[in-house]
């Protein structure tokens, strides 16, 4: 080599780093495109199952004389938010698989920004979820389902999705580095994926048990479901909207603190470390 | 350049514990920069952990450790701007192609896009890797894989490089590939510092190479005089018959014997003059051979010299020059 050492003084630029690991991250999921696929298969088996096997009587039961297509508007939130759900584990499963391969201490060797390798995951994650919503959300459309939302609301709708994919995602990042190997990551998202079924977005909460009914009503799904069906049908509900965001807000930083620590407590990846080898 | 006065690396009362073995219990080192260090050890010796505490891995317990005149723990990023790591375990993106994968290492240095290019281009034709280059990296042999792996770790031509384990798991040639990419590294004027099992890795590339067990340094100098303590090896004689055994054992009184095995061990030298004299003495006795090996000194042999005791496990088999010519 004829150049000069090139490295200058170590300055770690985390927004660039951060880009650098998206593009990673994307190109993963180009690559391995029957995966990604699969984070809309159940979400859909579900929309299938509920509207044209169920549908006809859950219509019935969610106002008189409901119909089917009736039914598929109001289960379209939360089977948006399942989507959601199902991407998680798909993200968690990454995030498992790279801290177990030895690229992890590849980066931890770098001078580059400590975060970025979890920003990209989340930023990545982002985009995942966003896209899979918009895949289902798509599908119920040719399925029949006519939102009533103007301008406004759909870009509400668009600026919620992100909110909810970038809460979801550092959560998920969490999960990812919890879990001690990958085939074990998609287990903690997996419970996710049931909450949107103990909500109010299958059916009415007054028509849940008892004690079922104050764990749907404020459990954090609930009002993201009834922020996106106002949304939709353009009423939009300020106060669901509110509890939607404040929820959002939490999880993201919840996710987000346990990530930070989860990492932190990585020394060094479970192949090289802690054997003394 | 490399060849500052600043030392590569300067380690001092360094231990390190987890929590059910004190793996590194007071190393102390100090390696001029420019030159090949080898750190010869078993498995378990402590190696890896070394590594890991000198690329900011992991925390030292006690003592304090200088990379490149940074300090690991205060100054981590300026010692991770220093070096270039390539662990037992390969570091490559297998979903990634290798191009991609240096690609992603020169936007992580942030080179510009054009120092980038060249840098990747002249990486990929130093290691070898054109052809497989639009190859996903998951498809790459182990060899390749090595050298990918190697190639990353070299982009920002990094003025110290740690190599652990280069050849572990390597095939004989793919050995012979990374010794010579080590020699031009080194030739570059990079201060290398790795790992290795293997005595006669050590001996063939490092200029200096400290011995790791169990957690110290018992050795510390040039191959050649680590050599020296251990002596050049032995030859093993195999007869196949008790009386051959016997009669063999009164020609050669001061030859390691085994009854059981039909086996004696003479460690008279072992260069040619001394296997043509020792065959013509065991001719004229009438003494038929069943087999003979030539035995060169192994790490078995430097731990038993230097420390009295064969290590525990894990040590390689002997590697017999009969065996590397065959392959």
């Amino acid at each position: 080599m004829s150049t000069a050492r090139l490295h200058g003084p170590a300055r770690p630029q985390p927004f660039s780093d951060t880009v650098t690991m998206l593009r990673r991250n994307i190109l993963h999921h180009l690559r391995a495109p029957s995966g990604t696929l699969m984070i809309i298969a159940v979400p859909l088996i579900m929309l299938l199952l509920f509207v044209y096997v169920l549908g006809g009587t859950l219509g019935a039961g969610i106002a008189a004389g409901g119909t089917r297509d009736q039914y598929l508007g109001y289960i379209t939130p939360a089977i948006l938010l399942t989507t959601a759900a199902s991407a998680m584990q798909m993200i968690a499963v990454w995030v498992s698989m790279d801290m177990t391969t030895g690229i992890i201490a590849r980066f931890r060797t770098m001078a580059i920004s400590r975060g970025s390798v979890l920003a990209g995951h989340v930023a990545g994650g982002t985009i995942l979820i966003a896209l899979a919503i918009a895949v289902l959300l798509a599908l119920t459309l040719l399925l029949g389902y006519r939102p009533q939302a103007d301008l406004l609301h759909w870009l509400g709708f668009a600026a919620l999705v992100l909110l909810v994919g970038f809460a979801l995602s550092s959560l998920a990042v969490a999960f990812g580095l919890f879990a001690r190997r990958p085939d074990t990551a998609s287990n903690l998202p997996l419970v996710l994926m049931l909450l949107p079924l103990l909500s109010g977005g299958f059916v009415p909460t007054e028509s849940l048990p008892g004690w079922l009914q104050g764990f749907a009503e404020h459990q954090p799904f609930t009002p993201i479901i009834n922020t996106i069906r106002g949304l939709l049908s353009g009423t939009p509900d300020p106060a669901a909207a509110a509890w939607a965001i404040g929820w959002c807000a939490a999880i993201a930083i919840a996710g987000s603190v346990w990530s930070l620590r989860l990492y932190r407590r990585h020394a060094a990846p479970a192949a090289t470390g802690a054997t003394g080898a | 350049m490399p060849q500052s006065r600043t030392p590569a690396i300067q380690i001092a009362g360094l231990h390190k514990s987890f929590t059910d073995k004190h793996v590194l219990r007071g190393i102390d080192l100090d390696i001029p920069s420019g030159i090949v260090f080898a750190l010869l050890g078993a498995n378990g010796a402590g190696k890896t952990t070394a590594i890991n505490i000198l690329t900011t891995l992991l925390a030292p317990d006690a003592g304090t450790v200088h990379v490149a005149g940074h300090d690991v723990v205060t100054a981590s990023d300026a010692v991770r701007a220093s070096i270039g790591v390539t662990g037992q375990f390969a570091a490559v993106d297998g979903m990634l192609t290798g191009e991609e994968n240096l690609r992603m290492m020169a936007r992580l240095a942030h080179l510009d896009t054009k120092r980038a290019k060249a840098r990747t281009a002249e990486l990929i034709e130093q290691f070898d890797l054109g052809e497989s280059a639009k190859t996903g990296a998951a498809l790459y042999s182990g060899g390749m894989r090595r050298r990918l792996d190697l190639a990353m770790s070299l982009m920002l031509d990094p003025a110290i490089v740690f190599l652990d384990e280069p050849t572990t798991g390597v095939d004989p040639r793919g050995r012979a590939v990374m010794w010579d990419i080590v020699r031009g590294l080194a030739a570059q004027g990079t201060a290398i510092f790795l790992t290795t099992q293997y005595l006669e890795e050590a001996d063939q590339l490092a200029s200096r190479v400290a011995v790791l067990n169990e957690g110290r340094i018992v050795a510390d100098g040039a191959p050649a005089a680590l050599k020296s303590r251990v002596g050049d090896g032995h030859i093993v004689v195999d007869v196949a018959t008790p009386e051959a055994f016997d009669a063999a054992a009164q020609l050669f009184p001061a030859a390691t014997v085994d009854r059981d095995a039909l086996s004696l061990r003479l460690s008279e030298g072992t260069d040619a003059n001394a296997v043509r004299e020792l065959l013509v003495r065991l001719d004229s006795a009438r003494i038929s051979v069943a087999n003979l090996r030539i035995v060169t000194p192994d790490l078995d042999d430097v731990f038993f010299t230097l420390t009295g005791t064969a290590t525990t496990d894990n040590i390689q088999t002997p590697t017999t020059r009969a065996e590397e010519a065959a392959r």
